[in-house]
């Protein structure tokens, strides 16, 4: 079992969430994070003082799936979040031990 | 006494009064969260504590008689201002027994009054987030009564109006200041800096981010100050008539054309036109105006106003080269600006308006320039060095500043036991474990809190 992060650009939300549809996923997790990579901040300016804004907005994407789907959300993530500029984001895969659905107990793949 | 004239003085007493919650939110909105408690109580201090003063002592030091050299009102002449109450009463239709002018004394002392509050108010900008609030009242009560009172007097008290003789800079200088440029605003601009350098910079001024934390809130604020400030001018010609509608029209013309000025600046400067911008030219434009707004036209008016908020667009920079922290721009918006309608006045004045005086580009050479020159001047330099004389013995007495350590967690919480925003907490700000933790030592501290547990 595999945990898929994505870190993608908040405008390009809709279209990630619709391409992982096209491809069979039934459930994911979203959340608003800031952070920074190549793309760095941008500035702000106040009565001309320019302030420099670390952080920028962006949105994580987890989607918990099977061994053989992994690649295949990867590559739909990688294709719906492409602009081509620079903070396009991130996607990461990392396994996952154990998943427990907590209505009925069900454990491993069957909780997927 | 012409009740036309009565009805719109009063009218626009309340607009100028307006105008302080309305610098509150302005001044509020351009804080960081964690002081915008305390920005907006310095000015509702400056409310309480002024009206007080300006009953008790206040109108007679600025419009008594005159002690002596046009510098000061008789501060016992007026005291309590019973003896301007009198009306002849129900048979004589309230007709009352003082008058300025047309209108009812009173009605001049409530006037005047909300514009020594503002004053007063308007300094708070220079020194947000770090100033105890006690001794901030502390110095309002004594600023009020050793700077502004006097400099009314000097600026706004005429021979023969209000009592018998006034001030120096309105009858012996002749130097035309129809709404307060000087007394109000180059008077505030100036103290404000000097009680910056008084309290020193914030801690992390110039390399710490200080956004402002609510720029609605100075939208809100500034179109409050707009609004306001046409009782401000217009409300001074003290009658409604056509000296009043031509100061409304070059208010309203003045500040339109400042925040273009402002605008066009920062969008060459910066590259953006900013809300913040648009907010502080309003402000630029109309303190410009404030001294001019009589004796100029329309025209002057716009062009006083386009360079006013470029002027001040420019100047508000001033504080990161010279190293002085007037947090919210004081010194760049209302000592520049003031100064800058002040001396307009001396190139702009036209005869055609109701002050009947020609400036330098008007053919009057510059005699009515150098009286603007040294009216400015003189009110710039008593109200610097007042201040800080103020400032400093209050420092010394009573610890101006708070800690470093407050500082950082925040004045709000510190000095008013308050925090501005409930944005944040768990459960959706009402029943989480924390507020009921809250809530449970409130009741325990004997107040009537409702609490979960007190109605089980």
């Amino acid at each position: 079992m595999k945990l898929v992060t994505a870190i993608v650009k908040p405008f390009k939300l809709d279209d990630v969430k619709n391409a992982l549809e096209l491809i069979g996923i039934t459930g994911l997790t979203v959340s608003e994070v800031q952070g920074f990579g190549r793309q760095r901040g941008h500035t702000e300016v106040y009565r001309g003082a320019e302030y420099q804004v670390d952080f920028v907005p962006k949105v994580r994407i987890e989607v918990v799936v099977g061994e053989i789907d992994a690649a295949r959300v990867v590559d739909a993530v990688v294709e719906s979040a492409s602009t081509g500029q620079i903070g396009d984001g991130k996607v990461w895969v990392t396994t996952i031990d154990e998943i427990v659905r907590v209505r009925t107990g069900e454990r491993g793949e069957d909780a997927i | 006494m012409d009740t036309g004239d009565t009805a719109w003085v009063l009218i626009s007493a309340a607009l100028v009064l307006f105008m302080t919650p309305g610098l509150a939110l302005f001044y509020g909105g351009m804080v960081r969260a964690k002081s915008v408690l305390n920005m907006m109580m310095m000015s509702f201090g400056a409310l309480a504590l002024i009206s007080v003063l300006w009953v008790l002592y206040g109108y007679s030091m600025a419009f008594g008689d005159d002690v002596g050299g046009g510098l000061l009102g008789d501060p016992f002449e007026f005291f309590g201002l019973s003896s301007l109450i009198g009306t002849a009463g129900l048979e004589g239709a309230f007709a009352p027994d003082n008058l300025v002018f047309t209108i009812p004394s009173l009605a001049f002392v409530g006037f005047q009054g909300v514009f020594a509050i503002l004053t007063v108010a308007l300094i708070s900008g220079a020194i947000a987030d770090r100033a105890r609030f006690g001794p901030w009242m502390v110095f309002a009560g004594i600023w009020a009564t050793l700077v502004y009172f006097p400099v009314a007097h000097w600026v706004f008290a005429f021979d023969g109006a209000e009592s018998e003789t006034g001030g120096w800079i309105a009858n012996d200088l002749l130097a035309i200041d129809f709404a307060g440029g000087t007394a109000v605003h180059i008077n505030a601009g100036a103290a404000g800096l000097a009680l910056a350098l008084v309290l020193g910079k914030r801690r992390g001024f110039g390399r710490d981010p200080m956004r402002p934390h609510n720029l609605p809130l100075v939208m809100i604020g500034a179109g409050i100050l707009w609004f306001g400030w046409f009782g401000f001018n217009a409300g001074s010609a003290l009658a409604a008539n056509g000296q009043a509608a031509e100061v409304f029209v070059t208010t309203l013309a003045a500040t339109g054309a400042a925040v273009l000025g402002w605008l066009v600046t920062e969008k060459f400067r910066d590259g953006h036109a900013t809300s913040l911008g648009a907010a502080s030219g309003v402000v630029a434009g109309l303190v410009a105006i404030t001294p001019a707004c009589s004796s100029v036209t329309p025209l002057g008016a716009v062009v006083i106003g386009l360079v006013a908020g470029a002027v001040c667009a420019l100047a508000v920079g001033l504080k990161y080269r010279l190293g002085y922290d007037d947090s919210l721009d004081v010194v760049g918006v209302h000592l520049v600006g003031g100064v800058w309608g002040t001396v307009a006045v001396g190139l702009f004045a036209s005869s055609a308006t109701t002050a009947g005086v020609d400036g330098l580009f008007y053919g009057g050479g510059v005699d009515q320039l150098w009286r603007q020159a040294l009216g400015a001047l003189a009110v710039l330099v008593y109200s610097f060095v007042l201040t800080l004389v103020i400032g400093f013995v209050i420092a010394k007495v009573m610890r101006f500043r708070i800690t470093e350590e407050d500082e950082v967690a925040g004045i709000d919480g510190v000095v008013h036991a308050e925090t501005g925003y409930d944005l944040a907490s768990l459960g959706g700000g009402g029943g989480s474990a924390l507020t009921a933790a809250g809530q449970t030592r409130a009741e325990a501290r004997g107040t009537n809190l409702p609490t979960e547990r007190s109605r089980v």
